[in-house]
């Protein structure tokens, strides 16, 4: 019953939908580091600029949950050239650095399969940072607690899939079944490897005891920014855990909305 | 997944319940009976009206939907559509918080001759003073004739019923219907200097 | 074919579906681009040029296909481009094309300001007798003016035909031309030349894509005429998966264009009464503008004129009072938006609306159209946050560099809150002419009211101010027909009551006859004599009957989805769709199949006959033709609209029924398009001894100097363009948090190559400076830009995101205080895409 998402960076043309419907659904706000005052102005203004392609982001934060990155890479003369982009998040790990580590078990796997955070049960002592090989979780001053991506715990506990992978224009991110979107990625890189794309890959099958958000890259993973080898710290030390048991309440976020029936069908398991 | 709307009132509608979830996943546990269960995950719902995006011109189907109070909660993609199947770009994703935002303006402003700072006004007041100002300078500057070349070196009477004085420039992210009745009011008035962003 | 657009970037949706054609069926996508955007990243081929030499591209691509093989011998492309086009009409042999002419075509006035079209007209036969002895209507008097046919030679072998005039006018665009003035390889634009030819014919369709990239130039017309051309010549139009689209960049553009509030135009295309022509009266006024498109579809031009006034003022436009033509304004000039700040500079316009636009920011030379501002003695300025234009008497970088004092400006400034989309009713029109309603779900916020709410009220104030006038100019205003009061359901739910009826506003705009007020079916049926209404013509049919409103259909399906809004005309999703079939009306391939020749359908014609034989198209789309009109028809020689149009005429709005590949009227700078620099070039035209369109519009005046051509102080192209998360100049976005921290600070893309040059380094400011102004941004230093060596000598090109501005939460230089007032001249559009100027390293310093 796992669910999960496909990403496929060989058609994500890097426009940064799947960031803004991701705060939009959780009711983030903007970074807040990514704003500062300027003499004469009432509201704070945004010079995050990096000079980094179009990434301006930069990273996963606590109000980020999702990064698509930027790689431009070009000889000299320009005969060889390409722009790659990639929608990071949370990839939602079989084997979760971030639950091993946490000691009160405020990170919990849902039957979904998601790995999530109940906000009234962590106690902000942020041991599952530096236990996610991803950089993936991230604490919050504001709230004293460690934030990630949910996988849209609320909407897909009624029907409906991510709010990323619904907004994404082209279909980059899916979401459904891990099993289903796993044909649905070996069938696209058989498509590509036969256009002559040999490098293409899909990265997510075995890392990490199997990612329930996977992606096929065009080139390999460490050219995205990923991690070969991923290293899950701690791993088995809090096994015992077993089943933990989580309140519904925990679990709305700044759940919002509802859908229609007419649209329901479609959005499932988009 | 495959659950009606009505269904889906059923398992909802119990709002906050305490439901398990559990790290099944993996332990081989039956979770058929959580899965019942979890989706008690609250999720608000609201009426749904179609609306559209008010970005770019491709024109994506978007769904508000708005609480009991007749608050907007929620812009989406409206999957139905043809054009966009549910999806957005960044900007239409967005327009939750074009709608909802702290420095959105709701008030009329007025800034006096001279002045270096806006006044709050009343709209009806605003409105009264507007058509005042157009009567008053269309009047003082209404061309009922004018003196055309007439293609042979001279120049010929014409009826141009025109004021040169009053221009409109208007943006094309305002309804058909606007457009509609701007350009009547304005030919009514004589205004030639109307124009929009459709040029560009 | 994407050029002139960066789809991916600016209509990222709408490239969902590019991309799909590409992943599922194996569609070649290519972008012609001088830079390699989020576009090309996703494109099989990118071929980059230097901008601005879009018509040498598209030229070279018309010589390489017309003198291929494959074009020669394939009997599609003949039977297409023989039936189809205008290429077997014979033209004036006084014709002399720009070969002849040192760049310039006959017809030059003496002050080489305009063109007269006399030699560039067909050559007809004799006129026929008229239809009618005596003009008792309006259509009679068309009757009486039926020019004789074109003459035409289908082998295409007299030097007269238009094939032969067009094949000698791109002789010269080579490949090697290409790489000589476009600076992009031979081997790149020959894998575009073949990817289009070998992807057209019967079986398969190209699409060629743009947006303002191909508009915002002097030739801007021209450019996308000359894809017209290209697109004819391949069979590509009328047929599904062909045609040009042109990506269009606010919500309802199409809408504000259709339904014009544009100076020179009504709604439907009919052109605004002009005291520079023979518009005296309605009689002259139709005879003026149909006169010479009667031939066509434009023979109904009464009908919807007719229909036009009187929707303006109902019971007192009549017969006897010309339906109050007497009454419309005329104008007298170009007053389109550069010149209106022009005139605002000079003091004519005392008043001004603006609403839902930021001039100050997105204005061409925005300096000089933010001082005009200051001149104004009241505006109005409508909108949903505080724009750049609503205070630049307070803030404005004139303001803070002391070249203004706002207690010197005297302007009355009014800053009205407008209503969100989604809290009001009303309907927009997409790029592809789809309209669709939105519903309101919810009431604006304080004083927030929609745009009619405002027109609406601010009208019914001035009916009030004007009621008791005795002035006969007065008339207009007193008898303007304005009842649009909501009906009591339509506000019940809702906090604000005097909310107008939107549904009768688009009632009157769809028409209905108007003694029973009864909602006209089609356009069809629209009448000149006054017992008909209609806003704008094209959009009949939308409100078919009382109560339904097409606009709100909300049934897709997997192809043309006829019951998802509605497109005008009559809901034609693909125009000129006639042309889908052969010349036997038989679809040209099985692929291909959308409209075609049924000939044992029975249709029961209006009068009650029973005709056999139609035009049908299973996938529900509408027929953009006389649907009982047989393949085999020849058109009345003595004729009006569909009488005249013969059953191999698709192009039902041309008055010849073909597709254009040379214009004998219509466009002012020629009847074909040539290659002209940019207004602002660093290059001598390597083509032509003319340098750039000999019919640009300028304006010499204080505050807007132009460069020269190769101007050594400014060697470098500037092109602006925007970026996917913002939108314009940023008012609907660099507000909210979630678009600002992705895309925060104005900056500027430009090669290793020019940053290595001035000493420029990535993410550190630079400064660019044109004669008009100075602005500084934030290095964006990519090999994504490229220089381009053009005839030996390297131009360095760089490009910059025009969104931002003084105001909101992300915040950077106004990117239009660098550009210029110049124009094309057919439309004015301004030549936002190229312009020169030079950077620098470091941020500004001094005067802005």
């Amino acid at each position: 019953m796992a669910k999960g998402m496909f990403v496929d960076t060989s058609i994500c043309t890097g426009c940064k939908a799947c960031q803004v419907a991701c705060k939009e659904w959780n009711g983030l706000p903007g970074e807040p580091s990514h704003f500062h005052k300027v003499p004469n102005r009432p509201y704070p203004v945004a010079f995050n600029f990096t000079g980094n392609s179009y990434d301006n982001t930069g990273q996963l934060s606590a109000t980020d949950w999702r990064h698509v990155r930027f790689i431009e890479q070009f000889n000299e003369n320009r005969t060889e050239g390409r722009w790659f982009f990639s929608s990071d998040s949370c990839k939602h790990c079989t084997d979760a650095g971030c639950l091993n580590a946490c000691p009160v078990k405020a990170i919990v796997r849902t039957d979904m399969g998601n790995v999530f955070v109940q906000q009234d049960v962590c106690i902000g002592c942020k041991y599952c940072i530096p236990s996610c090989p991803y950089g993936v979780i991230n604490f919050s001053e504001k709230t004293g607690t460690v934030h990630k991506c949910t996988l849209c715990n609320d909407r897909i506990h009624n029907g409906l899939g991510t709010a990323c992978a619904k907004a994404c224009p082209t279909g980059s991110i899916s979401f459904g079944e891990v099993s289903e979107l796993k044909k649905k990625a070996d069938a696209r890189l058989s498509q590509l490897k036969g256009l002559g794309f040999t490098k293409a890959n899909i990265y997510g099958y075995d890392e990490a005891g199997g990612l329930n958000v996977f992606y096929l890259f065009m080139d390999n993973p460490t050219v995205y920014g990923q991690p070969l080898n991923p290293i899950v710290p701690q791993r088995r030390l809090f096994k015992s855990a077993a089943i933990t048991v989580v309140t519904a309440i925990a679990v709305a976020v700044a759940a919002l909305i509802s859908f229609r029936e007419r649209g329901m069908k479609k959005e499932t398991e988009k | 997944m495959d659950i009606t709307r009505r269904q889906f009132f059923k398992i909802s509608s119990g709002a906050i319940g305490t439901a398990v979830a559990a790290e099944a996943v993996g332990l081989g546990a039956d979770t058929s009976a959580m899965q019942q269960q979890a989706q008690k995950v609250p999720i608000k719902t609201g009426k749904q009206v179609p609306t559209i995006c008010p970005y770019c011109a491709v024109g994506c189907g978007q769904i508000a939907t708005i609480d009991e109070k007749g608050t907007i909660i929620d812009i989406q993609g409206n999957p139905d559509s043809p054009i966009n199947q549910g999806t957005l770009c960044p900007k239409g994703a967005a327009t939750f918080q074009l709608v909802n935002n702290d420095l959105r303006m709701t008030m009329v402003k007025y800034r006096a001759p001279g002045s270096d700072h806006w006044e709050e006004k009343p709209l009806d007041w605003a409105m009264d003073r507007i058509a005042g100002l157009t009567k008053k300078t269309r009047d003082a500057n209404f061309n009922e004739f004018q003196n055309m070349p007439d293609g042979k070196g001279g120049t010929i009477r014409k009826r141009v019923m025109n004021t040169y004085a009053v221009a409109s420039l208007g943006g094309a992210t305002m309804d058909n219907e606007w457009n509609y009745t701007h350009q009547k009011l304005m030919h009514a008035l004589g205004v030639v200097y109307l124009e929009n962003q459709a040029r560009i | 074919m994407i050029m002139g657009s960066n789809m991916a970037e600016c209509h990222p949706v709408a490239f969902r579906w590019p991309l799909k054609a590409k992943t599922e069926h194996g569609a070649v996508l290519m972008h012609v681009d001088p830079r390699y955007t989020r576009t090309s990243a996703m494109c099989d081929i990118h071929a980059p040029i230097r901008a601005g030499t879009d018509i040498l591209f598209l030229g070279a691509i018309i010589n390489h296909v017309i003198n291929s093989k494959r074009w020669n011998t394939d009997p599609f492309f003949k039977e297409y481009v023989v039936n189809y086009t205008n290429a077997a009409m014979l033209v004036n042999p006084d014709y002399q094309d720009t070969e002849d002419h040192d760049g310039l075509f006959s017809g030059m006035s003496k002050d080489g300001k305009s063109y007269s079209y006399d030699t560039w007209a067909y050559q007809r036969g004799p006129k026929p007798a008229p239809a009618v002895a005596e003009a008792k209507t309006f259509t009679d008097l068309l009757l009486q003016h039926v020019p004789g046919r074109p003459k035409t030679d289908p082998t295409l072998k007299n030097p007269h035909t238009v094939f032969q005039i067009v094949k000698k006018h791109y002789r010269r665009y080579t490949p090697e031309m290409v790489e000589k003035v476009c600076g992009c390889s031979k081997e790149t634009f020959l894998k575009v030349a073949e990817t289009l030819l070998n992807n057209s014919g019967r079986d398969k369709t190209s699409n060629i894509t743009y947006a303002v990239g191909w508009t915002q130039h002097t030739v801007g017309v021209q450019i996308i005429r000359l894809a017209g051309v290209l697109q004819a010549l391949l069979g590509n139009i009328g047929r599904p998966g062909g045609g040009i689209l042109a990506l269009r960049g606010h919500a309802t553009i199409q809408g504000s264009t259709d339904i014009a509030t544009l100076y020179h135009s009504l709604p439907g295309y009919i052109n605004m009464p002009d005291a520079r022509k023979n518009h005296e009266t309605l009689k002259d006024f139709i005879l003026t503008e149909a006169g010479p498109v009667a031939t066509s579809y434009w023979g109904n031009y009464p009908k919807f004129a007719v229909s036009y006034f009187k929707a303006q003022w109902g019971d007192a436009a009549t017969k006897e009072n010309d339906y109050g033509y007497d009454y419309h304004p005329k104008i007298t000039d170009d007053h389109s938006h550069l010149p209106m700040f022009v005139h605002m500079m000079e003091g004519q316009i005392r008043g001004f609306f603006v609403m839902g636009q930021n001039p100050a920011i997105g204005g061409q030379n925005a300096r000089f159209q933010r001082k005009a501002l200051a001149k104004l003695d009241w505006m109005v300025v409508r909108d949903f946050y505080e724009t750049e234009t609503s205070v630049f008497w307070k803030n404005s970088p004139e303001i803070t560099s002391g070249e203004l004092k706002t207690a010197d400006i005297k302007t009355e400034v009014f800053f009205l809150p407008a209503a969100m989309v989604a809290e009001m009713e009303g309907s927009f029109t997409n790029t592809q002419r789809l309209l669709q309603q939105h519903e309101k779900a919810a009431d604006p916020p304080g004083d927030c009211r929609s745009d009619i709410w405002f027109t609406y009220h601010l009208g019914r104030r001035l009916k009030k101010l004007y009621a008791n006038s005795p002035n006969d100019h007065d008339w207009p205003i007193q008898n303007l027909l304005w009842e649009y009061d909501p009906e009591p359901s339509e506000v019940a739910n809702f906090r604000i009551k005097d909310e107008p009826s939107a549904y009768k506003v688009l009632k009157e705009i769809n028409g209905y006859t108007w003694a029973d007020k009864k909602p006209l079916p089609t356009f069809a049926v629209l009448k000149e004599d006054g017992s008909t209404v209609s806003g704008a013509w094209i959009y009949t049919g939308v409100i078919p009957a009382e109560g339904v409103n097409k606009a709100r259909s909300r049934q897709g399906d997997e192809w043309i989805s006829p019951n998802w809004g509605f497109a005008w005309p009559a809901n034609r999703h693909i125009m000129y769709n006639r042309a889908s079939a052969d010349l036997q009306g038989k679809p040209w391939s099985e692929k291909k199949k959308l409209v075609f020749w049924d000939p044992s359908k029975e249709v029961k014609t209006p009068d009650g006959k029973v005709s056999h034989g139609s035009w049908v198209s299973p996938a529900g789309e509408g027929i953009d033709f006389l649907p009982t009109k047989a393949p085999n028809f020849r058109g009345k020689d003595n004729g009006i609209g569909f009488d005249w149009l013969s059953g191999n005429d698709p192009y039902i709005m041309k008055s010849d029924g073909k597709a254009w590949l040379f214009a004998p009227a219509g466009t002012v700078d020629g009847p074909l398009p040539a290659h002209y620099e940019p207004y602002e070039s660093p290059t001598p035209n390597l083509v032509y001894k003319q340098q750039s369109n000999p019919l640009a519009k300028t304006w010499f005046v204080e505050g807007n100097p132009y460069h020269k051509v190769a101007d050594p102080k400014y060697p470098i192209v500037i092109s602006t363009y925007r970026v996917t998360e913002h939108h314009l100049s940023g008012t609907m976005s660099r507000w909210l948090p979630w678009l600002a921290e992705l895309m925060p600070e104005l900056f500027c893309e430009l090669s290793p190559e020019l940053a290595a040059e001035k000493g420029i380094k990535n993410a550190e400011y630079m400064t660019i400076e044109t004669a008009r102004g100075e602005i500084q941004a934030r290095a964006l230093v990519t090999r994504r830009m490229r220089p381009f060596t053009i005839n030996g000598k390297v131009i360095h090109e760089i490009g910059i995101p025009w969104h931002w501005g003084w105001q909101a939460r992300a915040e950077g230089d106004v990117v239009n205080n660098l550009s210029v007032l110049v124009a094309d001249p057919n439309v004015t559009i301004h030549e936002g895409k190229v312009f020169t100027g030079n950077v620098r390293a470091g941020k500004r310093g001094g005067a802005l």
